[in-house]
């Protein structure tokens, strides 16, 4: 099960850091459960990355990410109070996002 | 009864329309890229077959992986002008691992945690005025990351 998201975005010396943790299996539809059988593929596929809802990231990953990814982005710009947004979508169809203040 | 909640799937549908499209449009899954199964078709998904060794691209990585299923990796790329940043991990069985579109304001940087089988090289390739520059590294794994 997809489960919540962790952001906290700080601001220094004009650029933004932006941490994120998405809670995720990630099954890469190669690891077998208890009683033997494959665990079909579950993966985070877009995250996007937003600041004042201007979008600055967007990526594509694989089931390679490791499982309840964490991503660090940095972007120039942003000042305290700016809102980050980031969002994503897995392979079935599931989503989630979460918004942060710049600090 | 009936009328609002067409209204509603109608509402929503246009709600979904609107926060997928920017998504499709500038980065839809890529299917055929993600999916080859060796680092030579990947790098062709993503047009970047022939990519320059380069130390602008620099890819910060331990040499040794003791866990395959968490491999910190650290990418920036010093290129000027560079739009995207891609992970390949030559012998994992899915080859590209991500890539990260940077629009105006991001930096060409990210720091992200990966899966790898099997000791590999790792690459990470930078593309900036429709050229694609690259930074090798080999990480030694010693417990897979992949299966169960």
């Amino acid at each position: 099960m997809a489960g919540p998201m962790k952001m906290r975005a700080t601001s220094q010396g004009g650029v933004t850091e932006i941490r994120v943790l998405m809670a995720h299996p990630m099954e890469t539809g190669q690891r077998k459960d208890a009683s033997g059988k494959l665990v079909p593929m579950h993966f985070i596929q877009n995250v996007t990355v937003k600041l004042n809802g201007k979008t600055v990231v967007e990526g594509q990953i694989s089931q390679a990410v490791s499982r309840n990814p964490v991503f660090s982005f940095r972007v120039k710009g942003g000042a305290k109070g700016d809102k980050v947004e980031v969002s994503w979508i897995d392979n079935q169809g599931e989503t989630n996002k979460t918004e942060a203040t710049v600090a | 009864m009936n009328v609002v909640r067409r209204l509603l799937l109608q509402g929503a549908g246009v709600l979904a329309a609107g926060l997928l499209a920017p998504l499709s449009a500038l980065a839809a899954w890529n299917k055929e890229a993600f999916g080859a199964k060796n680092a030579a078709d990947a790098l062709r998904g993503i047009g970047a077959s022939g990519a320059t060794p380069s130390s602008e691209v620099v890819l910060e990585a331990p040499e040794i992986a003791e866990n395959g299923a968490v491999v910190p990796i650290e990418i920036t790329s010093q290129v000027p002008g560079t739009r995207s940043i891609a992970v390949v991990i030559d012998k994992n069985p899915f080859p590209l691992v991500a890539k990260f579109d940077f629009a105006e304001g991001a930096l060409p940087f990210v720091k992200v945690n990966v899966k790898m089988g099997e000791t590999s090289d790792v690459r990470a390739i930078a593309e900036a005025n429709g050229k694609h520059y690259q930074a090798t590294k080999n990480i030694k794994v010693t417990i897979g990351g992949c299966g169960g």
